[in-house]
């Protein structure tokens, strides 16, 4: 058995994983039909409004529905019904996006369920000073009616009727409806573990809570709100893309209402259906039916890997991120020490000291020790009469006590002294050895752990040195360089003292380290790395963090950590893992992209269909411009509805990669963009000349055209 | 075939020479533009314009300041053409009409230089003189300080919007930089056989027995800073082509270089304000690829130009001066639509029609390659803006140009800037096609009528100048359109350039890493110079389908 099993993620998943799980990457016909209420309810021209190339081209839509009636035609129906379904296959990619969040949301909306709560009675401020709180007279409410401050007390098999910190008491809590962690969890007043979440259940014992959210504003209401998109608020760069979009779609629009004027000089009259054809054609519809899917597949990504983000503003803020603070324990090392060799003195062989380092062990609960059983090969059966001493604070030793033999372990100047007392003289050989194994061990970043025995009454002696390390995460350092090549610098965060944390540091891959921090520490160099205007991430529990992943431009809160801590935070992880600011990173960056590939692949899209809208415009007038007909497409009237109806269907086409986000590996900004390019851009100046001239040779048997 | 020869040659010639002097002035305009001292000479031009040069201006100071003071070149030039019968040395001539006095001074004063009258037949030498040279130095001196202004916006962290002193841009621009050189190019003019004098007509009989009036004037003085501001009002209406403007292939290529010179520089002065270098050879290379490009096109065009005629002749000869031949003639008319100088040393509707269709297509880039003094380098950078925002994105980061974010609010005033152009170019063309007036100036039909009008709008509002000919713009309807048009093309994007300026300014700068985008590298080059292309294509291809395109097809 390994040692790290505290940070291997759970295999199980609740409520929330579950439902989120499916079809995470198909889209299914399933889907679409659930979706397309809410997309035609999105239809309205208010709702359009945020998205202006979409209502250019409802407006389009409606202009060309009105032509049509006036003087029927087939083309003109042709265009209308497939403009019509350009917006509607907008709508569809947002509705889409906002139904996978729903299944969530019904699940989480279920812990809401009004609860009868025991609340204390007594004014808040008075009940702050009150000693003894579980003993105070209750009275039975709905959790509805709960206020911040009010404090309520909870027992074995009821729900937490509010968000809030234990005040009294100590219980394990189920608190997978929320994290989808199927463990139970301890939660105790004091410390870091004392924050709890409404409509979690208290699987035994009995605390006291005091209540931190008003109604409505809960943990889990503001979750509901972030997962079914109903708060979602555009972020910066999604605003700023859509200005760009908005005034390419202005020039269009000049572009093709002057066309008109211009042609009717040139003796080439248009009319104004082919016009808003070929405008609609032109505008970025592609990334603008995307645009806001994007973003909310974003964050639903986020919340697939069970980290909720309060802001859009944060994930993209991720993306930019230059500076990552990352705590030693749990994010670059296993959480505990583990032994990684064993170095005897002269004199005693490996396997003496192997056999040593067992027995002393074998009742060793601690971590450490499970790791020294570990490295000698294993468990052992206990030899008859043995004693375990256990570790006192006072001896700083543990050991076994055998029928004639006794074994110690522990730090290196007590077992020195133990030894001593048994009457071996102090200017030993081996004295000098186990001195220098501790040196070595301490330097390499270890701490030593001193074995000695003593046969009978004979004067003990030292065997050898345990060497207890800080065992860094596989396959971190490789990430630790992913994130370089990205850009990215990472600051170890460490209480160790400088030594230890160079030694990890460098076994790591890191390219700073804070040793010795305090919290007033990490927040200086937050403000240090942003003044010289870098963006800094990091993770935090404790409530001694809050200060500092308030400042930092994202803060990631473990769930197991206190209410205040998630306050400042503006991400919290619900799985408390830390290692998942590297993913959240990831996942700004991917969303960021996704945008820009798309918005490239729309516009380069534009090429080929000027090379099949215009030759079929004026080939009529000037039939010297059928040189430009290269698609060879076989009527100025297929030409037309064939660049309408790829423009449309190549929105449906790009739902899927729009939730997904477009495949990301980390690598140098140069290095992304070449292939980005070579992807959306070169690929969106071929797609089209061949998707055109497919449709075509379909579309040109439809009679009337 | 055998022009090739002569053809590399002048353009060797040329890229030595820019090559040997582009870094020197770029230095001497960093220098200007950054350093904290004054000359004497500065200081009592100050005292006399009553401003202190030391003022750190808002930009929306020094956008009031570079309004304030183009309004008064405006009334002053307006005021010189309306009352020109009453002053010294107008040689007899008759005050210009309301809507040509107007189109004048918002031509000159905008660096446009557009000229609906003939320059000899209708303007004495003060007008000329102390109207439009002295406003030649001026508009270019505004547009160089916007420029200066926009760098120093991007080079600074944390400046509240300051973006420097426009008086102090202004003043040394003209003292140290403009007035020097176009005094020693205007003595190599003269040398070059360039006139220079103040004399009224001269009488002469000619050869078949009739009589001429042949004027001389102050020619070379403003035939410097004609080319070197890019401004390319000519003193003669036949421009550059005339024989006492440009006498010889060598004066020919030498204003060539004058052009060049300025836009050029100011592009290795902008890496040289915002501390890389790297930077500004890149958007130096930008321009110099685009211009080599158009370059080789229009001589293409014009050697093997399409036709029965040209295919006799071994080229496009019609409306060209045989002394400069096809190519002095081809590059020059690249290199005065690159910038937007908008003089001509060839008449421009006698291109054939895809030589012609690429010199309106340099104008409609927006002058960028390398474009007008100053103009030339911010337009170029507003692009870069956009390039750095599509393929920014595609990094996965928030897209930033050197060190400066690009947000909500500065992409705001970007698209405003790459909307104003082709809004007032389409919208104009299309006014200038539907209007009985307006189409009573054109005078061919058909595809090559479009053409006449949309390269004169698309000429106005971008600054150049430059006429295709074949039309008769001095009405008031085109007067009127045109004069529109090259006050709204330069002085809304000025304005956007220096809010620009002044939000980048207060921004900090923040420092590159592995993960941004490099902006100085050869990937970058190509993507700038292909959003250019792109941007500009996907906006005009409709109309050039409709005019040179379709022209050079039949």
């Amino acid at each position: 058995m390994s040692t790290p099993t505290s940070t291997t993620t759970p295999t199980t998943t609740g409520t929330t994983g579950t439902t989120t799980g499916t079809g995470s990457s198909v889209l299914t016909v399933a889907q679409l039909a659930a979706a397309l209420p809410g997309a035609l309810r999105k239809l309205d021209p208010r709702e359009l409004l945020a998205t202006p190339v979409m209502l250019v081209v409802e407006i389009g839509a409606v202009a060309t529905t009105v032509m049509s009636v006036l003087d029927p035609s087939t083309l003109g129906w042709l265009v209308t019904l497939w403009l019509w379904l350009t917006v509607v296959f907008g709508t569809l990619a947002e509705s889409v996006a906002e139904g996978r969040g729903k299944a969530q949301a019904a699940s989480l909306r279920e812990l809401q369920t009004e609860t009868p709560a025991r609340r204390v009675r007594g004014s808040a401020d008075q009940l702050t000073y009150t000693g003894n709180l579980t003993d105070l007279p209750t009275d039975e409410v709905p959790s509805t009616s709960l206020h911040a401050g009010d404090v309520v007390v909870v027992e074995a098999g009821e729900r937490i009727p509010g968000d809030g910190d234990v005040v009294a008491g100590v219980a394990s809590v189920d608190e997978s409806a929320v994290t989808g962690e199927s463990a139970p969890v301890i939660r105790e007043s004091g410390g870091d573990r004392s924050a709890v979440t409404g409509g979690t259940v208290v699987l035994s014992d009995r605390i006291v809570v005091r209540v931190t959210s008003e109604p409505g504003q809960s943990f889990v209401d503001r979750m509901i709100a972030l997962v079914e998109g109903s708060e979602r608020q555009r972020t910066p760069n999604e605003i700023a893309l859509n200005v760009l979009l908005s005034s390419l779609t202005v020039v269009f629009v000049v572009v093709c209402g002057s066309l008109y004027f211009l042609a009717d000089y040139s003796g080439a009259h248009q009319s104004p259906l082919v016009l808003t054809a070929l405008l609609v054609c032109l505008i970025p519809t592609t990334i603008g039916a995307l645009l806001s899917a994007i973003g909310i597949a974003g964050m639903d990504r986020l919340v697939r890997r069970n980290v909720l983000a309060m802001s859009g503003r944060a994930v993209e803020a991720a993306g930019d991120v230059d500076v990552l603070l990352l705590d030693k324990t749990g994010t670059i090392t296993y959480g505990n020490r583990q032994a990684a060799e064993l170095l005897a003195v002269p004199g005693v062989t490996s396997a003496e000291l192997a056999e040593a380092a067992l027995l002393s062990s074998l009742a060793d609960e601690t971590p450490e020790g499970r790791s020294i059983v570990t490295l000698v090969g294993g468990a052992v059966a206990t030899p008859p009469g043995a004693t375990f001493v256990a570790f006192s604070a006072s001896t700083r030793m543990s050991g076994l006590d055998l029928p004639g033999r006794t074994l110690r372990k522990g730090a290196g100047s007590a077992v020195a002294q133990w030894v001593h007392s048994t009457g071996s003289p102090a200017a030993h050989a081996s004295v000098a050895a186990i001195e220098a194994h501790v040196q070595h061990v301490s330097e390499s970043g270890g701490t030593p752990l001193v074995v000695a025995e003593q046969v009978g009454s004979d004067p003990a002696r030292l065997l050898g040195v345990i060497h207890l390390k800080d065992v860094v995460k596989d396959g971190i350092r490789e990430r630790f360089e992913e994130l370089r090549a990205m850009g990215i610098r990472t600051v170890m965060i460490t209480g160790d003292n400088a030594v230890t944390a160079a030694a990890i540091a460098q076994e790591a891959g890191v390219d700073d380290v804070l040793a010795e921090a305090t919290p007033e520490d990490k927040l200086a160099l937050i403000r240090r790395e942003q003044q010289g205007g870098r963006m800094v991430a990091m993770c935090g529990d404790g409530t001694n963090d809050a200060p500092a992943l308030a400042q930092a431009d994202v803060g990631v809160a473990m769930n197991t950590g206190t209410t205040a801590a998630k306050e400042a935070g503006n991400m919290v992880d619900l799985d408390s893992d830390p290692t998942k600011l590297l993913d959240v990173v990831e996942i700004g960056k991917q969303l960021l992209i996704t945008r820009g590939a798309l918005t490239t692949f729309s516009v380069a899209n534009d090429v080929a269909k000027y090379f099949a809208i215009l030759p079929a415009m004026f080939v009529v007038a000037f039939p010297d411009l059928d040189v430009l007909n290269v698609m060879r497409l076989s009527s100025p009237e297929s030409a037309i509805v064939s660049a309408v109806v790829f423009n449309a269907l190549v929105i449906v086409a790009l739902i899927p990669l729009a939730l997904r986000g477009v495949a990301y590996r980390p690598a140098s900004a140069s290095a992304l963009l070449q292939r980005n390019l070579l992807v959306y851009g070169v690929g969106g100046l071929i797609a089209p000349f061949l998707g055109i001239k497919l449709l075509d040779l379909v579309i040109s048997h439809i009679p009337g055209l | 075939m055998s022009e090739i020869v002569p053809t590399l040659l002048q353009v060797a010639v040329l890229v030595a020479a820019l090559g040997l002097t582009v870094p020197l002035l770029g230095r001497l305009l960093a220098h200007a533009y950054t350093s904290p001292r004054h000359l004497a000479v500065e200081r009592v031009t100050y005292r006399a314009l009553r401003v202190d040069p030391d003022a750190d201006q808002h930009w929306r100071t020094y956008a009031m300041s570079v309004l304030g003071f183009s309004l008064v070149g405006v009334l002053a030039l307006f005021a010189f053409g309306r009352l020109q019968e009453h002053l010294p040395l107008s040689l007899g001539f008759a005050a210009l009409p309301t809507d040509g006095a107007w189109n004048t001074a918002v031509s000159f004063v905008t660096n446009t230089n557009w000229q609906w009258y003939s320059g000899e037949a209708a303007l004495g030498h003060l007008m000329q003189m102390s109207g439009l040279t002295v406003q030649n130095f001026l508009s270019a001196g505004v547009g160089m300080a916007v420029a200066a202004a926009f760098a120093r916006g991007l080079a600074r962290r944390g400046g509240a919007g300051r973006v420097g002193n426009f008086w102090a841009d202004l003043v040394r621009t003209v003292l140290r930089v403009l007035l020097p050189i176009a005094l020693v190019a205007a003595v190599l003019l003269v040398v070059m056989g360039v006139v220079q004098n103040l004399a009224g007509p001269h009488l002469v009989d000619t050869l078949t027995g009739g009589n001429q009036a042949i004027t001389g004037g102050p020619v070379a003085s403003q035939e410097a800073i004609k080319e070197l501001g890019t401004n390319g009002g000519g003193f003669y209406n036949a421009n550059s082509a005339h024989p006492f403007e440009n006498p010889t292939p060598m004066s020919n290529l030498f204003e060539i270089f004058l052009i060049l010179l300025v836009p050029f520089a100011m592009a290795w002065s902008f890496g040289l304000i915002v501390g890389d270098r790297r930077q500004g050879v890149a958007v130096l290379t930008v321009m110099g690829l685009l211009l080599a490009v158009s370059v080789a096109l229009i001589t293409w065009a014009e050697m093997a130009g399409p036709g029965t005629a040209p295919q006799l002749a071994q080229g496009a000869l019609e409306g060209k001066e045989q002394r400069f031949g096809t190519a002095g003639s081809a590059l020059f008319a690249a290199v005065t639509t690159g910038t937007s100088t908008g003089a001509v040393n060839t008449m421009h509707d006698s291109l054939t029609a895809p030589g012609g269709g690429v010199a309106l297509f340099n104008m409609m880039l927006g002058e960028i390659a390398p474009g007008g003094v100053g103009s030339g380098l911010y337009g170029m950078l507003m692009l870069a803006v956009v390039t750095v925002f599509l393929c920014g994105l595609m990094v996965g980061r928030t897209p930033e140009y050197l060190g400066k974010k690009i947000g909500q609010r500065e992409i705001v005033l970007v698209a405003a800037y790459v909307l104003t152009t082709p809004v007032l170019v389409l919208v104009g063309s299309a006014v200038a096609l539907t209007a009985s007036d307006g189409l009573a100036g054109l005078q061919e039909s058909g595809p090559h009528g479009l053409t006449e009008a949309v390269y004169a709008v698309t000429s106005a509002s971008n600054n150049n100048g430059s006429a295709f000919g074949g039309l008769t713009s001095g009405t008031p309807f085109w007067n009127t359109l045109l004069g529109s048009c090259m006050l709204l093309g330069r002085f809304l994007p000025m304005v956007v350039v220096l809010a620009l300026a002044g939000r980048f300014a207060t921004q900090p700068r923040l420092p590159a890493g592995a993960g941004t985008l490099p902006t100085h590298r050869p990937l970058f080059v190509v993507l700038l110079s292909g959003v250019a292309l792109v941007v500009v294509g996907l906006t005009y291809v409709p109309v050039l389908a409709l005019g040179p395109i379709v022209e050079s097809l039949s």
